[in-house]
């Protein structure tokens, strides 16, 4: 082993959680200067093989060779200490500290803050990623924020650089710089393992992908040999189909207007929506692009009823001002929505799915009686969700938290979806869904529009808009874009319209 | 290497209604530790804290009135804490509502009637409700916190109490005792059993019990309380609002108090005095949990710890013990409770912190 090409070797690890084969035999090699995709569903088991790379876990089987050499990865200090460094999905940065604090935070002595500055701005400039060190962090945006942790790894002068889905919050513009970044780190010889289930971005990025399913290996390809519907079938193990969208140009009756809607921020941290117009009309997909943290929380509240509008004429649904109307009162007008996060807001983590069935479905579902709670036909009604939906629980007696992100999400949209809602809101609805959930949701969403439903989408997830909607726009501090035929756009001028820039030529950024 | 505590997959079902067994047992061998050290017989002391008063009819007549304001109490704190309300001052909204019920048992002395005593015990909710309200209003208004807020117009209360024992309703003939006048016969609540103390109040807490099994397991609003606790930003989405919750919850548990102070002065004592309650509004806290914040388990756990109280009383006369027995009875009670709780969600790992989370 001594002559070994590879930088690190994993050779039959496997990880057992009780009643979950997490990991089975799994082999992995990626050489320096390589960029190697680990690929699969949520559920796949990418992170647990992660997690005993980095020292987190211990794997039960298997053997890790390092440099030739067999090691056992005792924590994630060891890790570092042999030149493994991972940045995390989550960032674990300090809001009111800057860069230069926080990234000393992590290290484990006594730093020249100076120094450490000056080291900063020079990684920073050789790599290409712009950043301030003595900027305070709850300034900076998500990309800059991803950044510092790039640059956190990056001091310690690694030789594998672990990536867990890191461009889930990024806008295509940044998403390019973040590639222009990673290349030029693999030029210098540093291995790279980069997760993803976006399958676009792995076919531009990475040399080589190992494709796990259900916690087996299906293989290691050579990416330029692939085409991205052969890496997903792979994934998978299905045919994925794509979505047909059809023909459709005769749009219906407009169902939802928000006509100049202006909504103060609640607290410091929050966005004020600025002068919102938008409409969307029977039988059409609405799609509102934009960076996280630009408004699409608060627009979301502002149309399902959680927080109420000055003027009841600034949202009009079905023809009738509603802006005054509570959740209730506008479900019963017709509309449903599912937020975001999934579990606390979405979905009552501690309950079960017969209760969180409940949660939403009672106005429209008549589940309650005199005050009283109807449980059988409460009940039924959780099982339909759970059957119509393919949700994969072990019964609807379960606690929210126990189901997978994909199945909740299948869920929640279909406790709305089987409400029968003449309008629907969705905000990120496949957002770390595993692919074939993502195609069930997508499906059951243009259904619904065809049915003759408004649907409005918010999602960070590009792709996913230009694939779903009929009509395109983006959401940029609190302020909404025109509105464009997605047949008319392209990826970039939608990356445009998320920075807040308008594509009209003389227009200033109305929203 | 210090120990870390590592949450577990998924707490045992089981292990969380058996806790308060387990607490109960873990204090009951505390306690005969405690009585060893102080020089006392442990069977002896067991015997008279615990045995001794369920062995008369009168004792257990004794238990259920004890038992009573607890189980009122317990049984609305059980409802507020499911919904992350913490209202900590029912002791407060207690006294205020004995003062109000026996204010109008003052009012009407000398008279007889079937109104009096309806009229004292809505007078008596009313108390407890207006002075939960203030708890209500700050939070809602301010934010501020109701735990301190609740807690602090506790002692509040009592002193209102005390001011008008020795002023305005001080008895006139009563040679200028900080008492009361005796309230009149039409005044007291009806006993069920001659001979005991025991009164129609305990019927009252039963059906209280009932009332807060429905409303939590079939009701919307038990539905809106148990997921405002769980789950706040659910709460909204489901179109409930929070601050209605907040304020229902504190209300209810104010009125339930203030109907426990009324029926305390209208039943046992009689009268008004400086103090009508030896705690019952704090340790109706422990019945709460103890009983799992469950109404039918606050029935339990009201008469559990009325024994403390009762068993208190006869370990003072039999051994000569002091009163604050009780006290450290309750407290090893609800420390060994929460210690259970804590052991049940997670387990102690020696060693290195590895797993911060068992999860996959």
């Amino acid at each position: 082993m001594k002559d070994s090409p590879y930088l690190i070797e994993l050779k039959g690890m496997t990880k057992v959680f009780p009643g979950v084969l997490a990991n089975d035999a799994v082999d992995l090699k990626i050489k320096p200067g390589e960029i190697h995709a680990l690929l699969g569903e949520n559920g796949a088991g990418k992170s647990t093989l992660v997690k005993m790379i980095y020292g987190i876990l211990k794997p039960d089987a298997g053997t890790i060779f390092y440099d030739g050499k067999r090691v056992e990865i005792e924590s994630p200090a060891h890790a570092r200490k042999l030149g493994i460094a991972m940045v995390f999905q989550h960032f674990s940065l300090f809001d009111s500290l800057s860069v230069v604090e926080n990234i000393s935070l992590g290290i484990n002595q006594a730093v020249d803050l100076k120094k450490l500055a000056g080291e900063i701005t020079e990684i920073s400039k050789r790599y290409g990623l712009p950043l301030d060190p003595h900027r305070h962090v709850y300034t900076l945006s998500v990309g800059e924020r991803q950044r510092i942790e790039i640059i956190r790894c990056l001091l310690l002068q690694p030789r594998l650089l672990v990536m867990d889905e890191p461009t889930s919050v990024l806008t295509p513009q940044e998403v390019q710089k973040l590639f222009m970044t990673l290349n030029r780190l693999a030029e210098e010889g540093l291995a790279i393992l980069y997760i993803s289930h976006k399958l676009d971005e792995i076919k531009s990025l990475c040399h080589h992908a190992t494709i796990l399913r259900l916690g087996k290996r299906i293989g290691t390809v050579n990416i330029d040999n692939e085409s991205t519907s052969s890496l997903a079938i792979m994934m998978m193990g299905e045919e994925l189909e794509r979505i047909d969208k059809g023909e459709k140009v005769t749009a219906g009756e407009v169902r939802l207007r928000v006509d100049n809607l202006t909504m103060p921020a609640i607290d410091s941290t929050g966005i004020t929506l600025q002068n919102i117009n938008l409409e969307v009309r029977a039988g059409e997909i609405v799609g509102i692009a934009g960076v996280a943290g630009n408004g699409q929380d608060e627009l979301l509240k502002a149309l399902n009823g959680e927080e109420c509008c000055q003027t009841a004429s600034s949202i009009i649904i079905e023809n009738k001002p509603a802006g005054k109307l509570g959740p209730n009162a506008r479900r019963r007008a017709g509309m449903a929505s599912v937020p975001e996060k999934r579990l606390g807001h979405g979905a009552i983590p501690d309950m079960d799915l017969v209760d969180n069935a409940f949660m939403t479905g009672f106005h429209r579902m008549g589940l309650l009686a005199r005050g009283l709670i109807n449980y059988s036909k409460t009940r039924s009604f959780a099982h339909k969700v759970i059957d119509d939906f393919a949700v994969k629980t072990s019964g609807s007696r379960v606690p929210a938290s126990s189901l997978s992100g994909g199945n909740l999400q299948k869920f929640i949209i279909g406790r709305e979806l089987t409400q029968a809602p003449d309008i629907l809101i969705v905000s990120q609805p496949t957002w770390g869904v595993d692919a074939g959930a993502t195609q069930t949701i997508r499906h059951s969403l243009r259904k619904l529009a065809d049915q003759g439903a408004a649907v409005l989408i918010i999602s960070q997830d590009l792709d996913e808009l230009m694939e779903m909607s009929d009509r395109i726009g983006a959401i940029c501090g609190g302020r909404l874009s025109h509105f464009y035929p997605t047949n008319d756009m392209t990826v970039e001028k939608v990356g445009l319209l998320m920075a807040g820039v308008s594509l009209d030529q003389g227009e200033a950024n109305v929203a | 290497m210090w120990p870390s505590l590592v949450q577990r997959q998924i707490p045992s079902r089981l292990m969380v209604y058996l806790s308060p067994v387990l607490a109960l047992l873990l204090s009951l061998l505390a306690g005969i530790v405690l009585f060893i050290i102080i020089g006392v017989p442990p069977l002896a002391a067991l015997h008279a804290f615990f045995i001794e008063p369920l062995s008369t009819s009168y004792g257990l007549a004794e238990l259920g009135v004890k038992g009573t304001p607890l189980i009122l109490i317990g049984v609305a704190l059980s409802l507020g804490f499911k919904a992350g309300v913490w209202n900590i001052g029912a002791e407060g909204q207690l006294t205020m509502g004995g003062l109000c019920g026996g204010a109008v048992a003052l009012y009407f002395y000398g008279q007889e009637g079937f109104h009096i005593l309806p009229l004292m015990l809505l007078a008596g909710v009313l108390g407890g409700v207006a002075w939960a309200a203030i708890v209500a209003f700050l939070r809602v208004r301010f934010n501020a916190n109701e735990i301190l807020t609740s807690l602090m117009l506790s002692y509040v209360a009592g002193y209102f109490l005390n001011f008008m024992m020795h002023g305005p309703l001080k008895d006139p003939e009563g040679y200028n005792f900080p008492e009361s006048r005796q309230f009149s016969e039409s005044a007291l609540l009806p006993l069920l059993f001659d001979g005991t103390r025991l009164h129609i109040g305990a019927i009252m807490a039963l059906i209280a019990v009932v009332l807060g099994w429905i409303i939590l397991s079939r009701t919307l609003l038990g539905y809106q309380i148990k997921i405002a606790g769980s789950a706040p930003e659910a709460c909204e989405h489901a179109g409930f609002s929070n601050n209605k919750i907040i304020w229902i919850t504190l209300l209810m548990g104010g009125g339930m108090a203030g109907l426990a102070g009324t029926i305390e002065v209208s039943g046992p004592i009689g009268q008004l005095l400086p103090n009508i309650s030896p705690g019952y509004g704090f340790t109706a806290i422990i019945v709460a949990y103890v009983g799992r914040l469950h109404p039918v388990g606050a029935l339990f756990a009201g008469l559990l710890l009325a024994l403390t109280y009762l068993g208190g009383e006869t370990a003072q006369i039999r051994l000569n013990l002091p009163v604050a027995v009780t006290g450290v009875f309750q407290g090893l009670l609800l420390f060994f409770l929460l210690a259970s709780d804590v052991l049940i969600r997670y387990r102690i790992q020696f060693g290195k912190p590895a797993l911060t989370m068992e999860k996959n």
